[in-house]
């Protein structure tokens, strides 16, 4: 179909604009004229916050670009400067290593009401795979960004997840070399994990939140009942009779999530910026020493549970590679989703009992894994990673089935507002 | 229109692109590799022991990783061959050491162990544990080395337990002693 310029033929200056630009067409294929399910409950202002949080990392993230000094010899410093010395340094840098946490949060949630109402199910699987990818390169950003300020954590974090890559056979220890650009994590890595941080990384990630927003346009929003709300449209306007514009509708809803938001997000800032050691760790206000590694080293705690699964996972024929397959495992499992659940019922609130206890476990699986990543690695705790771990998997692969040994309720024609 | 004509152009024209994108894509990936200056900074270390007393350790940086020096009691001697039955590789078959170093003791003299600080399952450093008996690390620990990052344990020697994330013993550097006094780290000892 060619593209007909102007097509709601506005006038005047907007009009001159219509006629070179669709700026009409965006604002109502988009916001007033995007349709979506009025039901949607609390567990739908997760998106919208995730944009929020990337709204707040980017603009503080720029800010603290202008003071901080990549390079091994000055991180440290310039980080204590910003905190210190720069006028309203220090909150902004709270900011943002806040802002990382509450990314993580918001991002697990808002995954797991995809999971529970089944938001990756037909036809909305790329929506989740540009999901998925979010993620993944969201841990890669706050991976990269976590080392910048050299810290103790930051330097010994570094040595761990390079070395991961250090297991994969043949190559594994040249590409080690290669990915710090020196023997051990020294002034090269920090550097060039700064134009990672600041350019690279970032640039990937706001191009996959666009796909992930132009995928969901595309085939319109699920909502807590999976039903299709399309299937049932107004037979004069073609609009869904149970949808109701983006906007004024959900734009005005999502700020009352904002404001929660906000609420929880500058209390965190004003009165509790380290996050009680979680989220600035007590180690990583030391400088980087290459020869001591902390006494107690965790990862952030938004890698908790992947961490968890890393370290539960022996070493097998004198490789530590089956951890690191498990734990990258764990996240690529994410993405298969969409083919692992067979259920035919999308939404939770349909699906049986056998459904509803597996998913609650899994959720209270991953809360487990993520606290005993934080915590030492003693024998029980161990032993709970490694069952917590097997759990992990199991879940994925019970969702194969599962659904063929419970009584599904009937989903209704319509969503139940 | 000469359709076989077209189709080679278009394959040929593919073709040279890729190579060009190609010899594009290599120097920004080789440009990631160490540089000359960190690879000047590989230097030989001299340390000297004199002072060392029996049962301390000292670290030092050769290649800007840790090296540890231990001067082992013949108490902690004698515990590499108590604790043998809970290690993964107590012949030390694995090459992580040099062929002189490849003994009871992984030394050149029993008593001076030297090796790499650096975990061999995901490069932390681990702790040194001299203190023994210590079951919250393993019922039958007789001192050794403890990695915080993920529970690897190893012996006085630097061998690694069963069962933990460290696949191989601890790797001992090249070194010679230069006098009683003195140790190079990064040089062989000439053949005895």
């Amino acid at each position: 179909m060619a593209i007909v310029p102007n097509p709601y033929k506005t006038t005047g200056l907007l009009g001159w604009i219509d006629d070179r630009f669709p700026l009409t067409k965006l604002w109502r294929d988009h916001l007033t004229e995007y349709y979506a399910p009025k039901n949607f409950n609390a567990w739908y202002y997760f998106g919208s916050l995730a944009l929020l949080v990337l709204v707040n990392q980017l603009i503080s993230g720029i800010v603290l670009a202008m003071h901080f000094k990549p390079s091994a010899a000055e991180a440290f410093g310039s980080v204590e400067y910003i905190m210190r010395d720069v006028p309203w340094g220090n909150v902004i840098r709270y900011m943002h290593s806040t802002g990382a946490s509450a990314f993580f949060i918001v991002v697990y949630l808002h995954m797991y009401r995809g999971l529970i109402y089944g938001s990756f199910k037909k036809p909305r699987e790329l929506i989740w795979l540009f999901g998925c990818l979010i993620f993944l390169v969201l841990m890669a950003e706050a991976f990269v960004g976590y080392v910048l300020p050299w810290g103790q954590m930051s330097y010994w974090g570094a040595q761990v997840i390079i070395s991961l890559f250090g297991t994969i056979p043949v190559i594994g220890p040249d590409l080690v070399v290669w990915i710090q650009g020196d023997y051990i994590p020294a002034d090269a890595t920090l550097n060039r994990f700064f134009s990672l941080h600041v350019v690279a990384l970032p640039f990937v990630l706001v191009g996959l939140v666009v796909a992930h927003l132009i995928a969901l346009h595309e085939v319109g929003s699920n909502n807590p009942d999976g039903v299709e709300i399309k299937k049932h449209k107004d037979p004069e306007t073609h609009i869904p009779l149970d949808g109701i514009g983006f906007h004024p509708y959900y734009t005005v809803k999502d700020l009352v999530g904002v404001a929660m938001f906000l609420i929880i997000f500058v209390g965190v800032i004003c009165f509790a910026p380290d996050g009680g050691g979680y989220f600035l760790e007590k180690p990583n206000f030391q400088e980087a020493n290459p020869l001591v590694t902390p006494e107690h080293i965790t990862p952030a705690w938004y890698f908790g549970a992947f961490y968890a699964m890393l370290r539960a996972t022996p070493s097998m024929f004198g490789s530590a590679l089956p951890g690191v397959i498990v734990m990258f495992g764990a996240v690529l499992i994410i993405f298969f989703l969409p083919w692992l659940d067979r259920n035919p019922v999308k939404s939770i609130r349909y699906k049986g009992n056998l459904t509803k206890i597996v998913t609650l476990l899994f959720a209270i699986d991953f809360l487990m894994l993520n606290y005993l990543g934080m915590q030492p690695a003693s024998v029980l705790y161990t032993m709970l990673s490694r069952i917590g771990s097997v759990y992990y998997f199991l879940f994925f692969f019970l969702l194969l089935f599962i659904h063929n040994f419970e009584k599904s309720k009937p989903v209704p024609e319509r969503v139940t507002g | 229109m000469d359709t076989g004509r077209r189709r080679f152009l278009t394959l040929a024209t593919t073709g040279v692109g890729a190579v060009g994108v190609g010899a594009v894509v290599w120097p920004f990936l080789a440009s990631l590799r160490p540089s000359e200056k960190a690879k000047a900074l590989g230097a030989p270390v001299t340390a000297d022991i004199g002072g060392l007393e029996e049962g301390q350790m000292v670290t030092l940086a050769w290649r800007g990783k840790p090296v540890w020096i231990i001067k082992r009691s013949q108490e902690m001697i004698a515990s590499l061959t108590a604790v043998k039955g809970d290690l993964a590789d107590p012949e030390s078959e694995v090459d992580h050491q040099p062929k002189y170093a490849q003994n009871e003791t992984r030394s050149v003299k029993p008593e001076i162990m030297v090796m790499v600080g650096s975990c061999t399952h995901l490069g932390c450093s681990p702790t040194f544990r001299p203190d023994h008996p210590a079951p919250e690390i393993a019922p039958n620990w007789q001192g050794g080395f403890y990695c915080p990052c993920h529970g690897s344990k190893f012996d006085l020697a630097g061998r690694v337990y069963r069962g933990v994330p460290a696949p191989t013993n601890l790797v001992v550097p090249p070194y010679r002693f230069e006098g009683d006094r003195e140790v190079v780290i990064g040089e062989d000892q000439a053949a005895a």
